[in-house]
């Protein structure tokens, strides 16, 4: 492709997807005020998290993680139950991954011989 | 009397390692060797950072299981202890491990799910940024907006996948219902970003993956268009405005008045 006909393409895509993006963020408030609202709200946001005493999990809803947690590295290791010393070549994995399909079939898991 | 770094090191070796002798030097109270009270501390070591990874990495605990999740984890344990003292960050590499673990093997899409689950959580501990919105963009010349460079959010983690990963994961994080997946349907390319508070994941339409990449090495709008569009399906316009909705840039520059 040419330099020019890349370069006007770029700029009517560069227009558009402005235009789409403005449109997306006003259908999502009623008027300018909310919207101006909003913005200074994820602004307070940003300066209580730039503080670091803001405890980002609090009262907000992880998406993809199952509950709010501090990161992996703090359970009290000294609680710990006995480990289950299995071994993992002998191990057929029972969670939700038989539900999935595999090219030889649905749940085919098995464990592999040593 | 060994010096103190020699018997610290065959303490540390012994941890981690079920098959060696107990380290020399070490008595119960009895004055007999005691390979019980040293198992309290192989087992602490090991159950510590079993625990690590299963909660960095729930949805890939969810689809083999807990009893396989931890076999495989105790693997990985082992063989790749802590290199920092700061547990946030333990498993790295995790995902490569479970690509080349052999019970695994018949779950293809495995490694990618865990790649998600890294790339989100190294989303939710990376710095904080304000995203930039189309209104800054606004004023910009449409002429020179081919010259503009991006700087990327940086919490921006991206992730393909030979295999509908995406799919699966959704499926097994909170409120996800598992169902049958055809894992031949084709792959999946994954964004993941934190613009505020939350950690947003993304699937990327076609050619987005290229695109995005290209911007985030620093290359100018005009040279990520060229490098993506020959990708089929690719729609310039949706991945722009597509990218500016997910809050993945924080600044540009114009490449051209640059230095």
């Amino acid at each position: 492709m040419s330099r020019p006909i890349l370069s006007t393409l770029v700029a009517g895509a560069f227009a558009t997807a402005l235009g789409a993006a403005t449109a997306a963020s006003a259908a999502g408030s009623m008027s300018n005020d909310m919207m101006k609202m909003q913005q200074e709200k994820q602004q307070k946001t940003m300066q209580a998290l730039g503080t670091g005493k803001f405890e980002k999990c609090f009262g907000v809803a992880l998406k993809g993680q199952n509950d709010c947690y501090a990161g992996p590295g703090t359970t009290c290791a000294g609680t710990s139950s006995a480990n289950y010393q299995g071994n993992a070549f002998k191990l057929v994995a029972k969670g939700t991954c038989t539900t999935i399909s595999t090219p030889n079939g649905h749940g085919s898991l098995t464990p592999i011989k040593a | 009397m060994r010096p103190l770094a020699e018997r610290q090191g065959a303490f540390a070796g012994g941890l981690l390692d079920a098959a060696r002798p107990i380290p020399s030097g070490l008595f119960g109270p009895d004055g007999q060797a005691s390979l019980k009270r040293f198992s309290v501390y192989r087992n602490n070591v090991v159950v510590s950072l079993i625990e690590a990874l299963e909660a960095a990495y729930p949805a890939t605990v969810r689809l083999v299981g807990e009893e396989f999740f931890r076999a495989m984890a105790r693997a990985y344990a082992v063989a790749h202890p802590p290199t920092s003292p700061i547990m946030l960050g333990y498993g790295d590499g995790f995902a490569d491990f479970i690509a080349g673990f052999a019970p695994a093997r018949d779950l293809p899409y495995l490694a990618d799910v865990a790649r998600i689950e890294r790339a989100w959580l190294e989303a939710y501990h990376a710095p904080d940024a304000m995203p930039l919105t189309a209104d800054t963009l606004a004023p910009v010349a449409q002429d020179v907006a081919g010259s503009l460079v991006f700087q990327m959010h940086p919490s921006l983690r991206i992730v393909r996948s030979r295999y509908p990963a995406l799919t699966i994961w959704r499926m097994n994080v909170t409120d996800g219902e598992p169902v049958s997946v055809d894992l031949e349907r084709g792959g999946e390319d994954v964004l993941i970003v934190r613009p505020d508070v939350e950690v947003e994941v993304r699937s990327l339409p076609p050619g987005g993956l290229e695109f995005v990449r290209t911007l985030a090495a620093g290359h100018c709008l005009e040279q990520a268009t060229e490098h993506a569009i020959p990708i089929e399906g690719f729609d310039l316009a949706a991945n722009l405005a597509g990218l500016l909705g997910a809050g993945a840039f924080i600044g540009f520059v114009n490449s051209r008045t640059r230095g």
